[in-house]
């Protein structure tokens, strides 16, 4: 009962307040030191009649000593000298230049809770109608939509000309009217509300929709509960849309970085037939390699280290590609024809390589920011798209663009397919074909390596980066079946998606399992995945 | 648990065909072979385009055609590798061959010798053949399976006729590519079967081999059914009583080879003239 | 006809090889255990409990490369997965040496500290009756087996094969690593099981009992080298060999190889999980990264090395890659991936049988 009482007395209070703030604000008050005096009495009303005054100021210096006194931190001499203790020392509650010496004896201005509610109101109240609009948006998004506060909020619409404030205050302002006593504003509010998404907003109406005794509600009432009921379903199927939205988004996500890193693979493995368990470490190289150039633009090129990415791209893609060919030249071509011994094979080298890097960079990730450019993200409504995914994803499109211009459009691509069909027949039309494989593992790597330049945007650039991606993307590799860029791609999209829209379901590791299940599945309808070659070429 | 879905149909276990099974192969009507408007594409390209093919029990019948004509696939369907998209392949009156497994089909009797040479290279000579030979080809059967003294004769028998009685012991993968041809028509006679598939047979063989396989298989004939995929002419004219010519996918002619030979449009596609 | 020898009449094992099976269980059954027990410390033929153990755990990955040569060397198929069937065999045995430890944990409650740690107020439905000695031995035999014969059976059905098969091996591998190393399982986390008091009524900490273990794992190695041979020398072993060489030869002479290769892929299976089973008490612990796919692949690397296809090969590369492990990891930690990284390299390359097809070699061409 106490506690109510208090609560009524507080926003009466705050009413007054506000009454004074929108009479007095247009013409901006200073603040004067003796609307201060009354704070240093020991009496409650004289206190809040004070914080009225001040509040009254309705400018910065008045916004300053509220929140001091809220936060505990104004102080009084006994001349009714008003200090705001900071972390450097005492400053001057209005002029706020720092007071010497300091004064021998002062005192904390105490405030009870009722205080404390009218105080927080003020400042509420001065924050709306601040002149800095960031300020002005803050608080808009951060006021009580009470109907205590309907005065205030109409004087601050009747004042705003920016459209995201208004939005704001207006969205307030109907969440206070869904409890008005008329109908009609209520059904106006409930119209302004239908189009929100906030989860309070919402929780709001649905206690609105709830009809009490069905006989005693008068036609009027009712209708606005059946609108209430309406304007929920409505929020309701905006929040499903949006969340399979955000789903969607970051499946593609997954889907394109998927893609990235499967594409060389489904170079290497689909067109050579060489299974390179060392790909992965051929993202970690390109994930290294952009790290590095960062470091160099830090220490050589501060002013540009914006666009030290625009450097990273080409820069993974050589030195992976670089890295690819030694091996394919040293090891790899030795075991063509041999696929289980070049799988251990290559597996070794990723342990060796894992281990060079681990004792090169160190066993810890290494950090590789955003640029300035990548960080923050597109927000619409609750949902945000970060810019670094939505530039990984145009990213893997140009890359594969790039592929498939190179397979389909230039000699080096019609070699790889030639010797991709049929070896034997393109040696004899003179195809060199131990350089085309050279050349294909090559751009494989090269990409494993612009896969691994993507990767250190958004997530961490460490040793065991490649394994974490590597067995995902033989599954989509054995998924899309051998031979064919189209249904790498496909594989890709299906499992990225396929997984985004599971993992809300069942979890992260159950949707792994049942992936793999649904592939094991799907083998048995099509041994040859998505999209296979059939013939006598595969069985040769 | 291991056992069922073997396959074996002499048991009838897994077929619903089962009885038909244990009668054989019903070859009242002459024919062994029917394969009747058999279509194979393979993304968009017709491999066989409605082929119709009739083989009579006994026959020894060659089958030419030029790279691409559909020969190996036609076997792959005969043998249950390949599903046909449309029309049908029996074997003998009654069985549906596109309805069983590769080891089924081998069980009902047909043998089928690949293009290259196929053995089991690190297995002796002698293993090959206890292997291909006709018995019950389960698991739990193999567990326990001893050559009987008829087996060994046998084995002795398909040596002798495959000439590699000295080579009976050495491990398969070093035997010369002509002796591999000869082991794996000796598997096959090994597991007794109706008909005999032969992709071209006498590739990489001498001529006196080559003639001595042309002899092997006219012996047979009679007694089995052989269909032999050839691009050597004079093997050919050797074995053949009638040849049928693929091209495209489709029969193009069949007749007596000397008949064949004069076909213009046989001529034309094959002959290359 | 008297040219080649008749398959499957070759005996077992000739005199030279009963010989050495009988010494191999003298020492194990016999030498080692009185070195240990027996022989005072502070005599030069005294055997310490580390070594006792290390031998014993290297002779469990013998078996398990026993177990992967019979699927790989033999049948040609490479499983990445069978880490998964060890540590498998082990979980199933370490729910028994969990009941085991009854009110000696440190929360002295029913339920393993694990347990009384997430808040579980009652054993899930899976370790049911794992306080039963011979249930839990039928686990340590069903589960690897049931997984192995329902995952193999869809596999080879779809007639995924060669690298196809290894890949998704080594997903399952991956899946079955992420599904332990949560907590919500019941099988301890990342933590696994571990402190281990006692095993039937037998202290686990005991000599004597260490000794037991060693000598039964050792018994059971030879157990498995005596089974190889046997199903090898048999028409079924040539078949496998048969699938090896040409999968699609036999298929056109008439076998079926699905049975052969779900038989002897269970198999496999099995034996690596009883190898789990008696690795977990004398190691003390299992936890999820047995099951990580390096582990899995590290394990055809033992038989890579030894020899795939040879009977010793598999025994004579676990004992070495494993001591080598052991020497690297405590004198030159950093070097050991190194080391390892190019062991699968100069194996794969230079010497495609391992050392036995070396030795064998060596032997012919004398």
């Amino acid at each position: 009962m106490r506690t109510i009482l208090r609560g009524l007395h507080a926003h009466a209070a705050a009413f007054g307040v506000l009454i004074c703030l929108l009479s007095v604000v247009p013409r901006a008050l200073a603040l004067e030191p003796a609307a201060m005096a009354d704070l240093a009495s020991d009496e409650t009303s004289d206190k809040a009649r004070a914080i009225d005054t001040i509040a009254a100021a309705g400018d910065e210096e008045a916004l300053t000593v509220l929140e001091a006194l809220l936060g505990g931190d104004l102080q009084v001499t006994p001349d009714k000298h008003f200090l705001i203790k900071r972390s450097s020392g005492l400053v001057d509650a209005i002029s706020g230049s720092p007071v010497s010496p300091e004064p021998d004896e002062y005192d904390k201005v105490r405030i009870n809770n009722r205080l404390r509610a009218q105080t927080e109101s003020a400042i509420a109240g001065l924050r709306l109608l601040s002149r800095d609009p960031a300020v002005r948006l803050e608080a808009a998004k951060a006021i009580d939509p009470s109907r205590d506060n309907l005065p205030l909020l109409g004087k601050a619409l009747s004042r705003e000309s920016v459209p995201e404030i208004r939005n704001a205050l207006r969205k307030a302002e109907a969440v206070a009217n869904l409890h008005s006593p008329d109908p009609a504003s209520q059904l106006a509010a409930i119209e302004t509300l239908a189009g929100s998404t906030d989860p309070r907003v919402k929780a709001d109406l649905m206690a609105l929709s709830r009809s009490t005794a069905k006989d005693q509600e008068s036609p009027a009432m009712a209708k606005v509960h059946e609108a209430a009921a309406d304007a929920v379903k409505a929020i309701e199927r905006r929040l499903a849309m949006y969340a399979y939205l955000g789903r969607f988004f970051t499946g593609a996500s997954l889907a394109s970085v998927l893609l990235l890193v499967a594409l060389g693979l489904a170079i290497t493995y689909g067109l050579l037939g060489v299974i390179n368990m060392a790909h992965g470490e051929m993202l970690m190289i390109g994930a290294y390699a952009t790290y590095m150039t960062q470091q160099i633009f830090r220490d050589h090129f501060p002013h540009s280290v914006d666009w030290y990415l625009v450097f990273a791209v080409p820069t993974s893609f050589v030195i992976a590609a670089a890295v690819g060919m030694l091996l394919e030249r040293t090891v790899i071509r030795w075991l063509y024809g041999r696929p289980l011994e070049t799988l251990l094979a290559t597996w070794g080298i990723s342990l060796f390589l894992i281990q060079l890097v681990r004792q090169i960079f160190g066993a810890q990730n290494v950090e590789v920011a955003n640029p300035s450019w990548m960080s923050g993200g597109i927000e619409f409504s609750n949902l945000v798209f970060p810019y670094n995914r939505i530039v990984i994803i145009a990213f893997s499109g140009a890359v594969l663009l790039l592929v498939w211009l190179l397979l389909s459009r230039t000699r080096l691509g019609l070699f790889i397919r030639g010797v991709t069909q049929n070896r034997t027949m393109a040696a004899c039309m003179g195809v060199r074909t131990g350089r085309v494989d050279l050349l294909a593992f090559g751009l494989g790597s090269g990409i494993g390596g612009l896969a691994g330049c993507a990767l250190s945007q958004i997530g961490n650039v460490g040793p065991d980066l490649g394994q974490s991606y590597i067995i995902d993307s033989f599954m989509v590799v054995v998924l899309g079946g051998v031979g064919q860029l189209l249904g790498t791609v496909y594989a890709a999209l299906g499992l990225g998606v396929v997984s985004k829209f599971l993992e809300p379901y069942i979890g992260a590791v159950p949707t792994k399992i049942l992936i793999l299940v649904l592939i094991i599945a799907f083998i048995q309808k099509r041994p040859q995945g998505l999209f296979a070659l059939k013939g006598r070429a595969v069985e040769a | 648990m291991t056992t069922n879905g073997q396959g074996d149909l002499r048991s009838g276990e897994t077929s619903g065909l089962g009885h038909l099974m244990r009668e054989g192969v019903d070859v009242s009507h002459g024919p062994i072979l029917y394969l009747d408007d058999i279509t194979v594409s393979f993304d968009g390209f017709r491999a066989l385009n409605g082929l119709s093919l009739t083989v009579d029990a006994g026959e020894l019948r060659c089958i030419i055609g030029p790279n691409g004509a559909g020969k190996t696939t036609m076997m792959d369907v005969i043998t249950g590798k390949t599903r046909p998209d449309s029309g049908s392949a029996f074997f003998g009156q009654t069985i549906d061959l596109t309805r069983f497994t590769e080891a089924e089909i081998a069980h009902m009797g047909i043998g089928r010798k690949f293009q290259k040479p196929t053995v089991f290279e690190n297995l002796t000579v002698v293993e090959n053949l206890e292997l291909a030979m006709k018995t019950d080809k389960r698991v739990r059967a193999s567990l326990r399976a001893k050559l009987s003294k008829e087996d060994l004769g046998r084995i002795g028998e398909t040596l002798e006729l495959i000439r590699l009685e000295t080579e009976a012991g050495r491990p398969a993968g070093t035997l010369s590519h002509g002796q591999k041809q000869w082991l794996e028509i000796g598997m096959l006679l090994m597991q007794e079967p109706r008909l005999l598939l032969l992709d071209e047979p006498a590739a990489g063989m001498t001529d006196e081999e080559t003639s001595r396989t042309a002899e092997l298989f006219r012996k047979l004939a009679g007694t089995h059914t052989l269909v032999v995929v050839e691009h050597d002419m004079d093997f050919i004219a050797e074995i053949s009583r009638i040849v049928t010519v693929l091209h495209e996918g489709s029969v193009l002619a069949e007749g007596p080879m000397d008949v064949v030979k004069n076909d213009e449009r046989v001529i034309e596609v094959y002959l290359g003239r | 006809m008297t040219t080649f020898s008749i398959p499957g009449e070759s005996p077992l094992f000739g005199a030279k090889g009963w010989a050495a099976i009988a010494a191999f269980l003298l020492t194990t059954v016999v030498l080692v255990p009185v070195l240990f027990l027996v022989v005072p410390e502070s005599s030069p033929f005294h055997l310490s409990a580390y070594f006792v153990t290390l031998i014993g755990k290297i002779m469990c990955y013998c078996v398990v490369a026993v177990a992967m040569n019979l699927i790989w060397g033999y049948t040609g198929i490479l499983s990445l997965g069978h880490g998964v069937f060890f540590a498998l065999g082990g979980y199933a045995f370490g729910m028994y040496l969990m009941r085991m430890i009854g009110h000696e944990g440190q929360y002295q409650s029913d339920l393993p500290d694990f347990m009384v740690f997430l808040d579980w107020k009652a054993y899930p439905w899976y370790w049911s009756f794992t306080d039963h000695f011979w249930y839990a031995i039928a686990l340590v035999i069903l589960v690897p087996a049931l997984l192995a014969f329902v995952f193999g059976f869809f596999a080879f059905r779809s007639r995924i094969r060669g690298v196809y098969f290894s890949i998704i091996t080594q997903a399952l591998t991956f899946a079955f690593m992420l599904l332990f190393f949560r907590n919500d399982t019941g099988f301890g986390g990342n933590n696994g099981f571990t402190d281990f008091k006692k095993i039937l009524d037998y202290r686990i900490a005991d000599p004597g009992t260490r000794a037991a273990l060693f000598a039964i794992t050792g018994v059971y190695l030879m157990g498995c080298l005596v089974l190889t041979r046997a199903l090898i020398r048999s028409k079924y072993g040539r078949v496998l060999t048969a699938i090896r060489d040409s999968e699609s030869r036999l298929m056109f002479s008439g076998y079926n190889p699905l049975w052969y290769k779900l038989s002897i892929w269970t198999l496999s299976a099995v034996l690596c999980g009883i190898a789990g089973a008696l690795y977990v008490p004398q190691v003390g612990i299992i936890n999820p990264s047995e099951m990580s796919p390096a582990n899995s692949i590290e394990i055809a690397i033992w038989v890579a090395v030894g020899g795939r296809g040879t009977l010793l090969g598999p025994i004579i590369g676990a004992g070495i890659v494993n001591g080598a492990k052991s020497f690297f990891t405590q004198s030159f930690p950093e070097y050991w991936l190194y080391f390892l990284g190019v062991l699968f390299v100069v194996v794969t390359l230079f010497l495609p049988k391992g050392i036995a097809g070396w030795f064998l070699k060596f032997k012919g061409a004398k």
